[in-house]
């Protein structure tokens, strides 16, 4: 189970496991040994708990266990595949957000993933640091309901009027902007990547080969930090951006 | 199977017996039809003959008594080709006529009756039939009056046998015929079955023979050859695709590589080992990207992405793209906008023209203005488009930069192309060849024009049905 961090009357904000913050359980179900081993390892570095299953079948039995923030499954898998395992568990009833890695990356594999009731879906090759912020978006989301007020620290975003302030002054933003504030506050303290953005603000799942993102990262920050003592969004080098109360 | 046993056994040779009996049977049922109906027209004009004598009769009799009718049937008798004649007493003596003997009971009878007979005339020669009719006269004499069936008889048989042989000769004929015209089908099918194995044992050029007879036969040949052509095109693009791909992967394989063994030769401390390893990063990033816009041209080119087509709006296409180019564009001094005024319908892959659009926006941006802001004294400016032509549906990208030479723009869709101009700027080189692909994938094409200044890249694809 997480084990919550201390948690604010106002923040929602959770720390980047380095500050030592939640830890997730995780289930890596893989079957290329030194795949697995690298991303356990790699877990582990960060703080997080991870468990191993080689075949469909062990991670099936693992995963009805109920006992995992998330379950990370490869979609190839030896004696039951990776989207039978998913459909099998939800059919049982079994709400465990599901992030599928497979070295199938078309749109229309994509669909097939989240549809047999994956949550998440990562091609193949992938980096850590894209894998690590997901996976951490995914864990939190087995909690509350949508909230209509989201804030970090002084700053304020009203998703059903639109309103952002800070400090109680209102800045205007335009709609795209809007909609990317919205993302990084619904996720804040968490880490979200560039192609997360392109994906949940824009609908995008092609790689726009230059950095389009972060122009219009650093347009919003212009505007959400810029006059202000404390800057809120941050650039996380070699991931990518989090808004977080950096107190 | 034996020859004869394949030819037996085709569709061909069944249809051709399926059709034969029905035509022997309509046939055989029109002919007995026609012997029936002579024979009741015989009847009918025997009938008719032999009533009109009797009523003849009957009056010689009213006028003259017996022996008036006795005369007149005795002159008729001697006739040649006369009817049958017989006037008998009450008791069944003869007085008159030419029948010498008949089927007993035949005079008690009144009406129609068939019987045997033999003439007057004739009294050892064979029995004949007739048919005859016996008239009760008055104080009981009787007359029978009748005519030979014999004629009557012989066309039922002659017509019967005609028949009979014509419909053997038509069932002779019929199966011959089958048998020869299935021979024919079949000799043609079995070419095409022979070409086909051959083509399927690899001879991958051959093409089912055309007879030029336009039939049937000749439509699916033609049919099969098309679809044998194109599955020749494809196999060929697949195969140069991989040559492709493998080729165009050794390059940036080579040097990471290179990068690596460099950094074990000459790498002194940590820092520059870290250096080393976070730059041998970027270029597998590098190269990731670079292999999954192959594979993305790779797939457009194979068709493979067809099945991921769906009806959506181009304008809006449009005006995402634009929207998340645009920051990009105003911080390099470009102004972008975007042109969408009316609904755009295309039915196709939304991810990949999205990508191609971007990929023309990304080049626009990189070569529209590469001295930041200011070209020919104009603003930089790049237009994204989407209108409606006709039945086509154009989505272009317009820049006012350096554009591309006329004679540079074929080479420029190649893959990994980089034109002198743009030899210094980041980038696959593999922008335009996809958007080529992609567009070629959706039954249009991509077109390089001059802005004047600039260029302007044209996604043109078919308008989708309302």
């Amino acid at each position: 189970m997480i084990t919550a961090p201390q948690q604010t009357s106002s923040a929602r904000e959770i720390a980047y496991p380095r500050d030592g913050g939640f830890v997730m359980r995780l289930l890596i179900i893989e079957d290329d040994r030194d795949a697995a081993d690298y991303l356990a390892k790699a877990f582990r570095e960060v703080g997080h708990v991870a468990d191993l299953a080689a075949d469909g079948e062990e991670g099936l039995a693992h995963a009805l266990d109920g006992q995992y923030d998330v379950l990370i499954v490869d979609r190839m898998l030896p004696k039951v595949d990776g989207l039978t395992v998913i459909g099998t568990l939800r059919s049982k009833g079994i709400e465990t957000p599901a992030l599928i890695l497979s070295a199938l990356g078309q749109v229309d594999d994509r669909v097939k993933g989240l549809r047999a009731g994956g949550d998440d879906y990562l091609p193949k090759p992938y980096s850590f640091s894209e894998l690590l912020a997901r996976t951490e978006v995914l864990a939190r989301r087995r909690g509350g309901r949508e909230e209509t007020l989201y804030r970090v620290g002084d700053l304020e975003l009203d998703r059903l009027s639109h309103q952002v302030t800070r400090n109680g002054e209102e800045i205007v933003l335009q709609p795209r902007e809007f909609r990317l504030l919205e993302y990084l506050m619904k996720h804040a303290g968490q880490v979200v990547t560039r192609t997360m953005l392109l994906e949940n603000v824009w609908d995008y799942h092609f790689d726009p080969q230059t950095n389009v993102i972060d122009v219009h990262i650093s347009r919003l920050r212009s505007k959400i930090d810029k006059g202000f003592t404390q800057p809120l969004l941050h650039t996380v080098r070699g991931a990518g951006y989090v808004i977080r109360d950096s107190k | 199977m034996t020859a004869l046993g394949k030819l037996l056994r085709t569709t061909a040779f069944k249809l051709t017996l399926v059709y034969l009996t029905v035509f022997a049977l309509f046939a055989a049922f029109l002919l007995v039809y026609f012997a029936w109906n002579t024979r009741r027209l015989i009847t009918e004009q025997i009938t008719q003959t032999v009533d009109a004598e009797i009523t003849g009769l009957a009056e010689q009799y009213r006028q003259g008594g017996i022996r008036r009718l006795v005369f007149v049937v005795d002159a008729r008798s001697r006739r040649p080709g006369s009817s049958l004649y017989l006037v008998t007493t009450r008791a069944g003596e003869g007085l008159a006529g030419n029948v010498g003997s008949l089927s007993t009971g035949i005079l008690e009878t009144s009406g129609w009756t068939e019987t045997a007979y033999r003439r007057l005339d004739d009294p050892e020669g064979a029995e004949h039939r007739a048919l005859v009719r016996v008239f009760q006269l008055p104080a009981g004499f009787r007359l029978l009056v009748g005519r030979d069936l014999e004629e009557r008889e012989r066309l039922h048989d002659i017509v019967l046998a005609a028949g009979r042989w014509s419909l053997a000769i038509v069932v002779v004929l019929g199966v011959a015929g089958g048998l020869f015209v299935t021979r024919r089908v079949l000799k043609r099918v079995d070419a095409m079955t022979d070409t086909t194995r051959k083509i399927m044992d690899g001879d991958l050029a051959g093409r089912l023979p055309v007879a030029g007879t336009g039939d049937e036969l000749d439509r699916l040949a033609t049919n099969l050859n098309a679809m044998l052509e194109r599955i020749e095109a494809l196999m060929r693009g697949l195969k140069e695709v991989s040559d492709n791909i493998a080729h165009d992967l050794k390059t940036p394989l080579t040097r990471l590589r290179n990068r690596c063994e460099e950094a074990l030769r000459l790498a002194e401390d940590e820092s520059q080992y870290r250096a080393a390893l976070e730059s041998t990063i970027e270029e597998s990033d590098g190269l990731i990207r670079t292999f999954n816009a192959l594979l993305m041209i790779a797939r457009a080119e194979s068709g493979q992405a067809r099945d991921g087509m769906t009806d959506f709006d181009a304008a809006e296409i449009a005006r995402g793209v634009g929207e998340l180019y645009e920051p990009l564009a105003d911080d390099k001094g470009i102004q972008l906008k975007v042109e969408a005024p009316a609904a755009a319908p295309v039915h196709g892959n939304r991810e990949l023209i999205s990508q191609a659009l971007a990929n023309l926006v990304d080049n626009a941006i990189k070569y529209g203005a590469p001295d930041g802001g200011r070209l020919n004294g104009a603003e930089a400016e790049i237009v994204v488009q989407a209108v409606g032509e006709g039945d086509r549906i154009l989505l272009a990208v317009a820049d006012s930069g350096r554009g591309i030479p006329e004679g540079d723009r074929g080479r420029a869709v190649e893959r990994f192309v980089r034109l002198e101009q743009s030899r210094s700027q980041p980038g696959s080189g593999l922008g335009l060849s996809l958007a080529s692909a992609v567009a070629r994938l959706h039954g249009g094409e991509l077109k390089l024009e001059d802005n004047a200044p600039g260029l302007k890249a044209i996604l043109d694809l078919p308008r989708a049905a309302a």
